[in-house]
């Protein structure tokens, strides 16, 4: 399954919803505002080190870019562009995103 | 799509609807309503799961005369009638916000977040509003 996170962490609760019902082996993508739980410094990056075994985190590249973010991001986390979006969404048999 | 064998035509699609908003404020959680009886009109196996904010459209005792909007919780209570009658709260989202099943228009299972995903992930349609 993968989630799609598009709000701050730290403004709205879809990240942590997010993780409490993510299966392992689920991929989570943050786009939009999403992309800032994957910055160093943040409570939300602590969570992706802690769930970094069971679940996949990505995000979309040119939304770090535009938020100044590209040299902020966390170990673990896989960057991808517009067409490595697409191919995630491909890949899932179920997509959810926590609007 | 690509492990899930075709569905033929006709055959009912596991559908959940996940309530994230609170009521009035927007108009999600009430969209969100009219999509589960509009799936359960086409025999589809519905679920809802409420979750964040979206516990707050079951809190029993809602009086929305003064604010000149319809209150639509006791539809809720209706959706036994198209057959739909899984409702799922997740206990976190219920104590964070100082409320249990009691509080509630409808009975529904109290599940941890966890235990939701684990109903997610068997879903052909995941739906958030």
């Amino acid at each position: 399954m993968l989630h799609i996170v598009n709000k701050s962490p730290l403004d709205r609760g879809g990240f942590a919803s997010c993780l409490r019902a993510a299966q392992p082996g689920a991929a989570i993508l943050l786009i939009e505002d999403g992309v800032y739980a994957v910055t160093r410094g943040t409570a939300a990056a602590g969570q992706i080190g802690r769930n970094a075994a069971s679940l996949k985190f990505y995000a979309l590249g040119p939304d770090l870019q535009a938020r100044g973010m590209n040299d902020r991001i966390v170990d673990g986390v896989q960057i991808v562009d517009y067409e490595g979006f697409v191919d995630l969404v491909e890949a899932h048999e179920t997509v959810l995103s926590w609007l | 799509m690509s492990e899930a064998p075709p569905a033929g035509k006709g055959a009912p699609k596991k559908f959940m609807l996940i309530n994230r908003t609170a009521p009035y404020g927007s108009i999600y959680a009430l969209e969100a309503l009219e999509v589960v009886l509009i799936a359960a009109t086409f025999d589809q196996d519905v679920s809802l799961v409420f979750m964040d904010d979206g516990v707050y459209p079951l809190v029993k005792g809602q009086k929305t005369a003064a604010i000149e909007m319809k209150n639509f919780s006791p539809t809720f209570r209706a959706l036994d009638d198209y057959d739909v009658n899984k409702l799922y709260v997740e206990r976190e989202s219920l104590q964070q916000r100082g409320l249990t099943a009691d509080d509630l228009v409808v009975p529904v299972e109290v599940l941890d977040g966890a235990q939701l995903g684990q109903l997610m992930a068997q879903q052909d349609v995941v739906l958030s509003f």
